[in-house]
């Protein structure tokens, strides 16, 4: 009976030490450029995690205990969704008794369903490797797609937390306009990439590729979300010098063993792009992730 | 009025301005989300609407909000403009619905193995088996075929089932392992399950074996719980609202089954708590205690189709009471996190059962009864490590120890020794094992693994088995827990 005692008091304790650490909304973001971009909107009046870091791959986490904790206390979740997080999110929200950030609730924000994506399978089947049938849900890295996407969230932001509504607003407009000028800058420094032609990894540079008017001539996956196989490799070997292809495409979470292969093999660099932010020691916000890989991108393919 | 006719015509005009935003792209399809985000936006105008006609104070404070709120729009409009002429991207309504959304995830488990052992009955010195207590039978034999079905049934309810179907020595068994509704965000972290469902104790308890690391449940799962301590009743789980997580959980269920038994109230109680984090970025562990306690009026032993042998043999246990505690521990290891390339993970349980009652054996017109009383304890520990993409390695090693004490014998035909034997409650040596498998996923949904195992079941023989078994997953393949 004591102990039963005991249980009720810490419960008890619990739940009146909860409304004071409400100060700041509390957000969860999925993956790092989610993170990013809810700090950049909204400032000090939030407090943002993310669930994952550069070095992690977004498709395949564990719905760790630490995980289910953080989503217990989130008031706005911010994940890319369109199917990337279906391994472990859907655990996190089910284990996690939030009512705020299940799914419909405003306390759920997927970013990739806030603007078109490409790449929708026109059929499915596992044989084709694991796709997504909402499209690529990769789409952090397009410029325009991810300012339609900063602006969604503020009023998603705005709805979850009216009082800084202005805050935030204002937060915005900031953002868009730095991001803006910045558009500029990069879009005269990017004439020089176009139509050049890229070895990727996996498609998770579908988006900027699209954007930057390159091309992804052939994936070291055989089929999305299978790992690299030596006889794919091979295969691969030709098509990089039928197609002329410059350079291969490998984020910081991706193993690089078979793009190095194939770089010694067909003599073409390794690009080791941040991929999101914190992939590198430059990436510290989207506009710095952004710059790296620009500038990655055209050291390494500008006179090539 | 006047300021609530300006509100309402400043609601409409960004409602107008936002719905032509969203059909500046090329489809017209408005998607659900932006619907639902438009529905919200308006209802919290109308809302602080609504909230002005009490408050004339506040009149002005709203004209100055409307007015900010259509120069708001205006600037969304001028944003529009600008970037519906620029030329792509900015499109806003995205995808389409795709045709199965709304319907359950339905998951098809296929498994089938090739067993190489010498004897498949399985015993263990000092247990009285029961549940799904076996051992796999020699040859060829599809294993667990499960069958889920799951879903968000609305808002606030999820629901899941799980069948398995199981053919063995010439017949197809239904087994319902599981079929339970959950609520969805309760709020203040709390979840009410309501139905059959695995226990939320120990580590593996919930966890379907297909998602197990070898090919068999470890023993002190077999002999304590039946396989898995499946339940009929209500479950209450509670996540505090901690940095570090810590959920507690109470189960009350109806008890009906191994290693409880048939009772007319619902006598049984699981209680367990877990917490876990993260040590750094690479690892992360997670700690559980349980405990479940029931009682019973009739327990038949022996369970699941091979039972004892001949039909006219009778193994009770008969007003009986069970507690069962244990802990649980869990570590993993991936690389910054990232276990695509390689990763590793330590698992351990204990438990320790204490169960009284009236033993009877009876065979034919024979028979034997005692009071019991015994004490069992048992444990596993086990590693698996990923050392490449697909391929895993893994070690186990299992125990079992049972102090079973009898008082008030009495002699119908059979003696105490046969007795002990036959009822499986005689503890003899320890019964262990040792197993090492290797596994190879080529995909996330298919898997294909060999185990050899050592097997010693108390009674002073040793057995080898080797395993051959696919495990493949058809179908959405739902996210598995920690």
């Amino acid at each position: 009976m004591i102990k039963m005692k005991f249980l009720y008091c810490t419960m008890l304790a619990f739940f009146i030490a909860s409304p004071l650490a409400q100060a700041k909304t509390n957000i969860f973001a999925c993956e790092p450029e989610w993170k990013a971009l809810a700090e950049a909107i909204g400032g000090d009046k939030v407090k943002v995690t993310s669930a994952t870091t550069a070095f992690q791959d977004p498709h395949h986490i564990e719905a760790r205990p630490s995980l289910i904790a953080k989503t217990r206390r989130a008031d706005l979740l911010i994940c890319t969704g369109s199917e990337l997080e279906i391994g472990w999110l859907p655990l996190l929200l089910r284990q996690s008794g939030n009512k705020d950030v299940q799914v419909g609730q405003p306390g759920y924000f997927l970013a990739s369903e806030q603007v078109e994506r490409t790449e929708i399978p026109e059929k499915m089947d596992r044989s084709m490797g694991d796709i997504h049938a909402g499209g690529n849900p990769h789409v952090h890295l397009d410029p325009k797609r991810l300012l339609s996407i900063a602006e969604a969230f503020t009023q998603r932001l705005q709805l979850i937390d009216a009082e800084n509504a202005g805050f935030y607003e204002a937060q915005f407009e900031r953002f868009e306009t730095k991001w803006l000028d910045a558009l500029k800058g990069w879009e005269s420094q990017i004439a020089a990439l176009k139509g050049k032609k890229v070895v990727v990894y996996h498609k998770n540079w579908s988006y900027l590729l699209a954007w930057l008017d390159m091309e992804a001539v052939a994936d070291l996956e055989p089929k999305p979300g299978i790992p690299p196989t030596s006889s794919h490799l091979v295969s691969l070997l030709q098509l990089v010098k039928a197609e002329q292809a410059e350079a291969i495409l490998v984020a910081a979470y991706q193993d690089d063993k078979g793009a190095r292969w194939l770089a010694k093999k067909s003599g073409i660099p390794v690009l080791n792009l941040p991929f999101t932010v914190g992939g590198d020691k430059e990436s510290t916000d989207l506009l710095g992730l952004y710059q790296n890989t620009l500038t990655q991108l055209l050291d390494t393919l500008k006179d090539s | 009025m006047k300021v609530n006719r300006f509100l309402l015509g400043s609601v409409l005009s960004s409602s107008l301005l936002m719905s032509s935003y969203a059909s500046a792209g090329e489809k017209i399809m408005v998607d659900k989300e932006e619907y639902e985000q438009l529905k919200a936006a308006v209802e919290s105008l109308m809302r602080s609407n609504e909230s002005n006609k009490q408050a004339v104070m506040n009149v002005e404070q709203v004209a100055t909000q409307a007015a900010a709120s259509a120069k708001a729009a205006t600037e969304m409009a001028n944003r529009v403009e600008k970037r519906t002429e620029s030329k792509s991207g900015f499109a806003s309504s995205g995808g389409r619905i795709s045709g199965n959304e709304f319907n359950p995830a339905v998951s098809l488990i296929l498994d089938g193995r090739y067993t190489d052992i010498e004897n498949s009955q399985l015993a263990l010195a000092g247990f009285q088996l029961g549940g799904e207590a076996a051992l796999p039978d020699n040859g060829f034999a599809t294993g667990h075929n499960e069958l889920a079905i799951s879903a968000n049934i609305d808002d606030k309810f999820y629901g899941s089932m799980n069948t398995a179907i199981v053919y063995e020595n010439g017949t197809t068994t239904l087994e319902l392992e599981e079929a339970f509704v959950e609520t969805l965000g309760l709020g203040h972290g709390l979840t009410i399950k309501g139905g059959r469902f695995f226990s939320g104790i120990g580590y593996l308890n919930s966890i379907h074996d297909h998602a197990h690391d070898f090919a068999d449940r470890p023993l002190v799962y077999d002999a304590l719980f039946g396989g898995h301590l499946a339940q009929t009743g209500l479950q209450a789980n509670w996540v505090a609202p901690t940095d570090f997580y810590l959920s507690l959980g109470a189960e009350v269920t109806s008890g009906s089954e191994f290693p409880g038994g048939t009772n007319d109230n619902n006598d049984a109680l699981s209680l367990f708590v877990k917490t876990g984090g993260d040590i750094n970025t690479s690892s992360s562990w997670q700690l559980g205690a349980s405990y479940f306690a029931t009682d019973f009026s009739v327990r038949e032993a022996g369970g699941h189709a091979h039972g004892g042998g001949a039909a006219d043999v009778d193994n009770e246990l008969k007003n009986g009471e069970v507690d069962i505690a244990g802990i649980d521990f869990v570590y993993k290891w991936a690389p910054q996190g990232n276990p695509k390339q390689t990763n590793f993970k330590f698992q351990a349980e204990y438990f320790m059962r204490d169960e009284k009652g009236h033993a009877e054996f009876t065979e034919g017109a024979n028979s034997a009864e005692a009071d019991y009383d015994g004490e069992q304890t048992g444990f596993y520990a086990q590693a698996i490590y990923q050392f490449m993409p697909a391929w895993r390695v893994g070690v186990r090693y299992d125990h079992l120890e049972a102090d079973n004490n009898f008082t008030n014998f009495v002699n119908g035909g059979i003696d105490e020794d046969e007795f002990l034997e036959e009822s499986g409650l005689g503890a003899e040596n320890d019964p262990n094992r040792s197993s090492i498998m290797l596994d190879y996923s080529p995909s996330h949904f298919s898997r294909i693994r060999l185990q050899y195992s050592d097997f010693e079941n108390g009674y002073g023989t040793s057995e080898d088995m080797f395993t051959l078994q696919y495990i493949m997953s058809l179908g959405s393949h739902g996210s598995h827990s920690y």
